[in-house]
């Protein structure tokens, strides 16, 4: 084995190594990757010194920044908090909704967080424009269950509907099939009855007969003129929304197996703020997609 | 100099492995070595409970699933996430999750703190049909979870299988796990309060999928997915602590 020898082709050194007349050459790694691993190396160093790093059993070494990722999140979110709140969420807070509503610069920047709190949180069940689905109510239908005005929806917002809050709004539709209130023909006349509410047709007979199971199985919640109760989260029934679908068999499930439904409490993940950027949004609502 | 130390330690086989071992074992040595003093460093959470047998159910099908593919339960100290998720995770949170499932894409949300964000009903429809509820989403159906009877003959062995890497359960828990996948799931039953006395008050009894006579895999997943971030309330005080600091 020859050391030192110089390649013809490339003027360069060999390794000294040659399979079957094949020699490897000792070309050193460019000039700028060198360099470049260099840095590298020395950037990982000043971070070692500045940045937490190694390990020491229970503890490990802080750096000369005092760098911590929580409590910078911390501060960041903190410090926008302070931003918004000397810009207009300050106002927010001392005012009342009429005066917030009452003044459009202000409802401004409200609308735009009340939006993006409404997409982050609310909009799995009621769409992203507030529409709703099956089961979860139209927001824009101003067809409130438990009312509208601005105070009433921050405390459902707040406290949930059938919720596990200690305060939360209770509401219960009976199953008056299942539990054998009513019997099958009766609860078929009452959705006839119920239907017309709304401009249905249907056979005059049913419904006649279908007005008596009303008063005196549903008035007491529903309210005598059907237009449901604030109290107690009853619907309106003589309106076009329907939560749980206005066609004939919709409305005998609802009837026969009742309904319980379920809005989460929001006062231990939204801040009062956040709560009342919400309220604000819900109750200017126009039914528009934004 | 160079070529001298190269020429030898090539040329002596025995060396030359013990050289390999020993720096191989470096980058070992710096995963494995804080793992000595874990005990130390995990935050401390009294008030945590473990999963019910109902909830390890749900979460073994969150696993066969794939949930974990699309969706993170990490939520990461970035401003951004915690203004839309919550309290950033802690590792005391992960303490009884084995294998843990943080994730590494959302392709979905993250779903740290999805526990008690939305209703049961809405759970329900959202896994037989995504689209019913959200018409822009991409997540599959998964419409067998409400057909497929939930297998909970073998949740005392997965019990016994968690006790084995430290998971709390007692052998109360052990043995009437079975009893208590079925009581969670049908409220206002001998075995539903036996669930309560045994995993804490605050333990969902409901059904989840709505229909109380059968135990079916959504009732699992969704038992699972309304408890995701509840079993400490450790993230949410240390949140307030920092806040009260800073006044």
């Amino acid at each position: 084995m020859e050391l030192e020898k110089r390649d013809r082709v490339t003027g360069r050194m060999t390794t000294g190594h040659e399979w079957n007349g094949i020699e490897e050459l000792e070309t050193p790694i460019p000039r700028l990757v060198f360099y470049f691993l260099g840095a590298t190396i020395l950037f990982s160093v000043i971070c070692w010194v500045l940045y937490p790093t190694w390990p020491l059993g229970s503890t490990f070494t802080k750096g000369l920044t005092g760098f911590d990722q929580r409590n910078l999140v911390t501060e960041q979110v903190a410090r926008a908090d302070a931003e918004r709140a000397a810009a207009w969420a300050g106002k927010v807070e001392a005012m009342s909704y009429a005066e917030i509503e009452a003044d459009p610069a202000l409802m401004e920047p409200v609308r735009e967080a009340g939006r993006t709190l409404f997409v982050d949180n609310c909009a799995a069940c009621h769409g992203v424009n507030a529409t709703g689905g099956p089961g979860f109510p139209n927001l824009t239908a101003k067809s409130w269950l438990w009312g509208g005005e601005p105070e009433a929806i921050e405390e459902t917002i707040k406290v949930g509907i059938n919720s596990t809050n200690d305060d939360t709004r209770v509401s219960q539709m009976m199953a008056f099939g299942r539990d054998g209130v009513l019997a099958a023909a009766q609860i078929s006349d009452v959705v006839t009855y119920v239907r017309s509410l709304s401009g249905a047709e249907g056979d005059a007979a049913r419904m006649e007969a279908g007005k008596e199971v009303f008063a005196a199985n549903c008035v007491a919640c529903h309210g005598d003129d059907a237009k449901g109760s604030h109290d107690v989260g009853a619907p309106d029934l003589t309106d076009h929304f329907w939560i749980y679908g206005g066609d004939t068999s919709s409305v005998y499930t609802s009837v026969y197996s009742g309904r319980q439904g379920h809005m989460p409490h929001w006062d231990t993940r939204l801040s009062p703020l956040q709560v009342k950027l919400l309220t604000l949004y819900v109750h200017t609502l126009d039914g528009a997609p934004n | 100099m160079k070529e001298f130390f190269h020429r030898k330690i090539e040329r002596n086989a025995i060396g030359f492995v013990v050289a390999i071992v020993a720096v191989a074992s470096i980058g070992g040595f710096i995963e494995i070595a804080p793992l000595f003093t874990i005990h130390e460093t995990v935050e401390e959470a009294p008030d945590m409970r473990t999963y019910t047998p109902l909830e390890l159910a749900g979460r073994n099908i969150y696993i066969r699933e794939g949930c974990y593919a699309c969706h993170s339960q990490m939520i990461r100290t970035l401003r951004d996430e915690v203004e839309r998720y919550g309290p950033y995770s802690l590792a005391v949170e992960s303490k009884y999750d084995h294998p843990m499932l943080w994730g590494s894409k959302r392709t979905g949300p993250d779903l740290a703190r999805l526990g008690e964000k939305y209703s049961d009903a809405w759970h329900v429809a959202h896994l037989i049909n995504p689209r019913d509820v959200v018409p822009e989403s991409v997540m599959p159906k998964y419409g067998w979870l409400m057909r497929n009877e939930l297998r909970i003959d073998d949740l005392g062995e997965h019990l016994v299988a968690q006790q084995a890497v430290g998971v709390p359960y007692t052998s109360e828990m052990v043995d009437n796990a079975v009893q208590d996948a079925r009581g969670q799931a049908a409220p206002d039953t001998d075995a539903a309060s036996a669930v309560a006395e045994r995993y804490g008050e605050a333990t969902h009894v409901r059904a989840f999928d709505g229909d109380p006579s059968r135990l079916t895999e959504m009732d699992a997943l969704v038992a699972y997915l309304q408890i995701l971030g509840k079993l400490t309330d450790k993230a949410n005080q240390q949140a307030a602590a920092v806040e009260v600091e800073e006044q």
